[in-house]
């Protein structure tokens, strides 16, 4: 044995022992959106997160988590991504709230064997054919969340449905899912502008139609004038309206605020879920924050449970990444939203529930469980994938 | 039928909305040759300082002079510390300085009031709704926006053909130089037009306030219509400007609300409504286009 050989093994020694140096926390990589009008998503996902370690700590394992803003970029979330695994050397991902981003970075970070779990996106492709040992989802996967509307509306007893989103790829995606699981007829379908300020005009059509029930998609600020002006036109009175979450998260609701009342909304996790995982969250979250929870806080929060449920089964290590994926798979913690698992694509299986806009104790709307509308629910994808 | 008229209504409550809008921008445009990008950043100053008032306040009443004062007193501001300097400058020069204006705007407000969208809500008279005709309900809001975009047509034409001031802008558009020489304060006249064109935004922008989201960023999403407006109803025209705006209202609300249907006849349901979707959110575009090869200098030019 030569002196190459000697120095080549002991610094081999050294590096294997180099994770297990209690001192070194485990880095994990959060790539999210936290500018522009959609930054609050974001900062609700990565709060979330935060507010699961517990002094400085996953699973009784230091980690440091490593915040970058996307800017809702694609190209930027990539670059994000690039350096965090060559200058940092990270393993672990999360973070990102949006399709497209998702869609431009994820491929990349399980390409380079670095495991990535999704507190929100999940678009079809990855989830099918494309599905990825080292890819997680602990949200739902999209379609699911309007699945659920179509089923609400189906138990709700409605028979003819009105449906309107954006014209872009995820508002022909709702309204796909939406219609998957409405058995009734579609009395008229209506693709919006995406930089659309009056609804006037499509309204008129609505109230024209007759129909039994409005379902709608529209994000962010598009989702509050399209309530209001449903509101004032007085159709609230007339045509009930479900919606899925993204339509009506927390902020949306003070934001639109009594004219959301009597609104059907379908989600997996609702704030007044009863269940202590659930407590112990909104418990520190009242504590920490002074604004609405969102169900991107708790989906942040989830995220960081399932990471902390890997890196307590390996202590920490990361060497062994099919001793890690493993542990991940299992989904060994308490979800806040109650029962949880993953399914073969590595997507959530879930109940789905039906929550309805009501006046709360304090006078202000509030979203109220009602009652389950989808049982154990997979996604249509998850045949296609064959790890 | 009903339905028809109502989309009417809805295309003329548009349409005067883009008028409030367009008389401002037509008549700095025209009288003082200046590109002023940042009209839209009054609509949204209006649109705040009304919203903010009358939340402070509880009125929604006091938001009007509140929004009318913060436009005007904004719209003065533009005029003297920056857009003085630049009459004599081309066009770029203009654009260049007023896109910056929309930049610090947007920022200012931002750093103000954060980027969650603000809400004022509806005085109770004007809430609810009326049935004009058996089966044709309509917001009484809007067609309070109606009547008043209406009076301010009124209020304009009388102010610019019928007194003395509107004498001089009419004659400062033809001959800055002549009326200067007749001893008149030009100066002081294209401040007070730019004012008087940023008061009517700010009016713009405080009615929308119950209907859109207040938020950062409103007046670009409407400042690109209200240029087309001014192109298809001639530069300078107030006249043009209203029928302009209303043919583009009328226009714009059809197209979104009958297109689709129509297509649907002839073609699968889903390509029709997405097809339908995407010309109808070109129409206006094309009808400027038409209207620049049949009428270069736009419908309404007046004689000169």
């Amino acid at each position: 044995m030569n002196v190459r050989t000697t120095l080549l093994a002991a610094s081999i020694a050294a590096f294997a022992t180099f994770p297990a140096m209690a001192a070194d926390p485990v880095k994990i990589g959060m790539i999210t959106t936290l500018s522009g009008p959609a930054g609050y998503l974001g900062q609700d996902i990565r709060d979330g997160f935060m507010l699961a370690l517990e002094e400085g700590k996953l699973g009784g394992v230091p980690v440091e988590l490593v915040v970058e803003d996307d800017g809702l970029k694609p190209g930027q979330g990539k670059q994000i991504a690039e350096r965090f695994m060559g200058e940092q050397g990270i393993k672990l991902f999360t973070g990102i709230v949006f399709s497209n981003v998702a869609g431009a970075t994820v491929p990349d970070i399980v390409d380079n064997d670095a495991f990535y779990v999704s507190p929100n996106a999940a678009p079809s492709n990855m989830a099918g054919k494309e599905c990825n040992p080292n890819y997680f989802v602990v949200s739902w996967q999209n379609d699911s969340l309007h699945e659920s509307a179509g089923q609400n509306a189906t138990n709700l007893g409605y028979k003819k449905a009105f449906v309107l989103a954006p014209n872009y790829q995820a508002g022909k995606d709702a309204i796909a899912g939406f219609k998957r699981y409405f058995k009734g007829e579609i009395a008229g379908e209506i693709y919006t502008r995406l930089d659309q300020t009056d609804f006037a005009a499509e309204l008129a059509q609505v109230r024209a139609a007759k129909p039994d029930v409005v379902f709608q998609f529209h994000p962010g600020g598009l989702g509050i004038t399209f309530l209001r002006q449903y509101e004032q036109s007085g159709l609230m009175k007339e045509i009930p309206m479900v919606v899925a979450e993204p339509s009506m998260d927390g902020v949306t609701l003070a934001a639109v605020g009594d004219a959301a009342i009597g609104l059907n909304v379908t989600s997996h996790w609702n704030a007044d879920f009863d269940n202590a995982a659930n407590k112990k969250f909104m418990d520190a979250w009242n504590k920490a924050y002074d604004r609405p929870v969102t169900y991107y806080a708790s989906q942040g929060y989830d995220a960081a449970l399932a990471y902390a449920s890997a890196l307590k089964a390996t202590g920490g290590s990361l060497d062994d990444a099919d001793a890690f994926r493993d542990a991940l798979r299992k989904a060994d913690f308490e979800s806040v939203r109650g029962k949880f698992a993953f399914g073969p694509n590595q997507h959530p299986v879930q109940n789905w529930y039906a929550l309805k806009v009501e006046k709360g104790d304090d006078g202000k709307p509030m979203l109220k469980t009602v009652g389950e509308v989808l049982k154990d629910h997979g996604d249509a994808y998850a045949a296609e994938c064959k790890l | 039928m009903t339905l028809f008229l109502e989309q009417m209504l809805n295309g003329v409550q548009f349409g005067v909305m883009l008028f409030l809008l367009a008389a401002g921008l037509t008549l700095i445009f025209g009288i003082m040759g200046v590109i002023n990008l940042a009209h839209g950043s009054i609509y949204m100053i209006g649109a705040y300082a009304g919203t903010w008032a009358a939340a402070e306040t509880g009125s929604f009443w006091l938001g009007i002079p509140a929004a009318l004062a913060a436009a005007a007193v904004t719209g003065a501001a533009i005029e003297f510390l920056v857009v003085r300097r630049l009459y004599q400058r081309d066009h770029l020069d203009q654009v260049l300085a007023t896109f910056g204006l929309i930049l610090i705007f947007n920022q200012t407000i931002t750093i103000l009031f954060g980027r969650q969208p603000l809400f004022v809500s509806m005085p109770e008279m004007l809430g609810g709704s009326v049935e004009l005709l058996p089966g044709l309900v309509y917001p009484v809001y809007r067609l309070a926006i109606i009547a008043v975009g209406l009076l301010v047509a009124l209020g304009l034409y009388l102010l610019i053909n019928k007194t003395r001031i509107g004498m001089l802008v009419r004659a400062g558009s033809t001959n800055r130089e002549m009326v200067r020489a007749l001893g008149v304060d030009i100066r002081l006249l294209y401040t007070l037009v730019f004012g008087l064109g940023a008061l009517l935004a700010g009016l713009a922008g405080f009615m929308a306030g119950p209907i859109l989201a207040v938020q950062v960023g409103m007046g670009e999403q409407i400042l690109i219509t209200t240029f087309v407006v001014v192109v298809i109803g001639g530069v300078g025209s107030i006249r043009g400007a209203f029928f302009a705006s209303l043919i583009l209202g009328v226009v714009d609300t059809g197209l979104r609300a009958y297109l689709p249907g129509l297509l649907r006849q002839v073609m699968v349901g889903p390509e029709a409504d997405a097809l339908g979707a995407g010309i109808s959110s070109m129409g206006i575009y094309l009808l400027m286009a038409i209207v620049l090869l049949i009428r270069p200098k736009g419908l309404f030019i007046r004689n000169s």
